[in-house]
């Protein structure tokens, strides 16, 4: 035994220098979702290069004509527009990202043969699919929501600087923008939309990432096509299509950005959220078995 | 408790059987070598033993179900599997955070000490490292784990044979003692020769021979027949006869040292002449079918 186990300098690389001999506690979920975000690198990237179009086009294009407008007024007019656009470029991109990200994950590891290495550590199946999906479905969302938020106060900023430049009230500005209040509403959004209702989505892409040999992308797609082109020819309605439709395009029932009690009540006590939680929960459940079960491609 | 404990170990791809009830018991401190021509069922046994694949019959790994509490038994195995399996994105840094993160017998320093004597840099990006390094950083890493089994499967294969003759130094020098157990596949068998305590050949789903290296050089003696006592040693029925250089070379098994040593000059075997003599016609059939 010759081991210089402390000859080496400490590397630089380490983000948390703990004490070197001391072996803490181990946390499988933690570190699933850190070597997540270092894997996929794009869950953040992608986000923050959607910002950056959003910022750079607004100094060029909009910040630029608004100087250009010698009506202080339409300065206003043309200031306040963008907000929205910044949050539907924004969350649009983690929503993609998401989906993706959901489709490959599992199937990636299978791909590459890197599952061999992830399943000679003490980490369980659930964790992992666990991990994935609280990757997709709560980091993603709350990412997006925060670089659209800090997206915007530098867009407020900023128009603040012009507007005040111009001789108007700023008041008027930030009455119209009203962040805090839009912010407010949207995480709302995201929480029950883009979590909760969409969540059997998302549940269906990790599924078929962890089931699919090739082409995971045709798998999720193919299978609720086939389905309701069968329904149609053969019984000639489009009960599924439209419950499809009912989910991801809107409903009387799927809530909207007000923020509410009653609302909210009525968001929690409608059928379609938990019938949707546990169809959910059943794709995680086949996930992880399919995970343990599922050998490298 | 025996390290590994099956019986009746079965396993069936469709209509090809890859394991057709296996026994087999490793005991702690034993270092086995699974031996066996492609498509034998070795890396199906190995996989039923570290929980990646469902099996028919019983298998107890350190007392667990493996195929159920394949997390809980990962604490306490540890394996190195035929591909180069480390994710490529990763940094080598990040690889040692992760493991240091989620393995409670993970031990950094000692990982680091490993690492300090090869030339991989943390902050190398694993697809940058070329196989060999790959190797080092996988048996690095794996040797700082506390671990009481390890399984490799093909562990060196295409890497030269100086890393080949590192990986299995370090092993001996720096990770094995009586505590540990270590089970491996190689096709490489003359690596292993010296590393063995015991011997597995294994062929088309089924225990060709098993015992450990001590029994298998007092069991099998090998002798160059002088060519006027031909006829007498094929009487004492050798397990294989081959011809090298027009000399004639048999194989016994369980023959009298005396009577031997009357027939010509008597050698201990190797694993591979072993391995051809009590294999050689099946692994040739074998080879040719698909796994």
């Amino acid at each position: 035994m010759n081991t210089p186990s402390n000859a080496i300098p400490r590397s630089s690389f380490e983000p948390q220098a703990a004490a070197p001999a001391v072996m803490t506690a181990p946390r499988p979920f933690y570190w699933s979702v850190r070597r997540e975000l270092s894997e996929y690198r794009s869950i953040y990237i992608a986000p923050l290069a959607a910002a950056g179009v959003v910022l750079v086009g607004f100094l060029i294009a909009t910040l630029g004509r608004a100087l250009t407008l010698p009506n202080p007024v339409d300065r206003l007019a043309v200031l306040e527009g963008p907000f929205d656009f910044a949050m539907g470029l924004i969350l649009g991109t983690a929503f993609i990202v998401a989906i993706f990200y959901l489709l490959d994950t599992l199937y990636g590891e299978r791909r590459d043969r890197s599952i061999l290495f992830w399943k000679s550590l003490p980490v369980s199946d659930l964790t992992t699919v666990l991990s994935k999906a609280t990757v997709g479905i709560v980091i993603l969302p709350l990412l997006g929501f925060a670089i659209t938020v800090a997206t915007q106060l530098i867009m407020l900023l900023l128009s603040t600087a012009v507007v005040h430049a111009s001789g108007l009230d700023v008041t008027t500005l930030w009455n119209k923008v009203a962040l805090f209040q839009t912010s407010l509403g949207l995480l709302y959004h995201i929480v029950t939309v883009h979590m909760l209702w969409y969540a059997p989505l998302y549940g269906w892409l990790l599924l078929v990432s962890a089931w699919a040999r090739r082409a995971p992308f045709l798998w999720a797609l193919l299978p609720p096509f086939a389905i309701g082109v069968l329904e149609k020819i053969a019984l000639n309605t489009s009960h599924f299509t439209n419950l499809l439709k009912y989910r991801f395009m809107g409903s009387p029932e799927s809530p909207h950005l007000a923020v509410s009690h009653d609302s909210f009540a009525m968001f929690l006590g409608s059928p379609g959220l938990w019938i949707g939680l546990i169809i959910t929960a059943g794709f995680f459940a086949a996930a992880v078995r399919l995970r343990r079960d599922r050998d490298p491609l | 408790m025996s390290v590994i404990e099956a019986r009746g170990l079965r396993k069936a791809y469709g209509t090809t059987i890859a394991l057709d009830g296996i026994n087999l018991r490793v005991e702690e401190g034993r270092i086995l070598g699974l031996i066996g021509p492609n498509g034998a069922g070795k890396s199906t046994a190995l996989n039923a033993i570290l929980g990646l694949t469902q099996y028919q019959g019983e298998l107890r790994v350190l007392g667990r179900d493996p195929w159920k509490e394949r997390d809980q038994l990962m604490r306490d195995v540890c394996f190195i599997s035929d591909v180069a399996v480390l994710p490529r994105w990763m940094q080598v840094s990040q690889a040692l955070d992760y493991v240091a993160g989620v393995h409670p017998r993970f031990d950094r320093p000692k990982a680091e000490g490993f690492l300090a004597k090869t030339d991989i840099k943390r902050a190398s990006k694993i697809r940058e490292l070329s196989k060999g390094m790959v190797t080092q950083l996988h048996l690095a890493l794996v040797m700082a784990i506390d671990a009481r089994l390890l399984v490799l499967d093909e562990p060196t294969l295409g890497l030269d044979l100086l890393y080949r003759k590192q990986f299995y130094d370090s092993l001996l020098n720096d990770y094995f003692d009586r505590s540990r157990t270590i089970v491996v596949t190689t096709h490489q068998v003359e690596d292993v020769q010296h590393v063995l305590t015991d011997l597995m050949f294994i062929n088309r789903g089924r225990i060709a021979l098993a015992c450990s290296m001590e029994e298998a050089e007092s069991r099998f003696l090998e002798v160059t027949v002088r060519p006027e006592q031909l006829a007498a040693a094929r009487a004492l029925k050798p397990i294989h006869e081959s011809q090298v250089l027009g000399r004639t070379i048999m194989l016994f098994d369980h023959a009298d040292r005396q009577q031997l040593t009357a027939l010509g000059e008597l050698h201990t075997p190797s694993i591979a002449d072993l391995f051809v003599a009590v294999m050689g016609d099946q692994a040739r059939q074998t080879q040719g079918a698909a796994r």
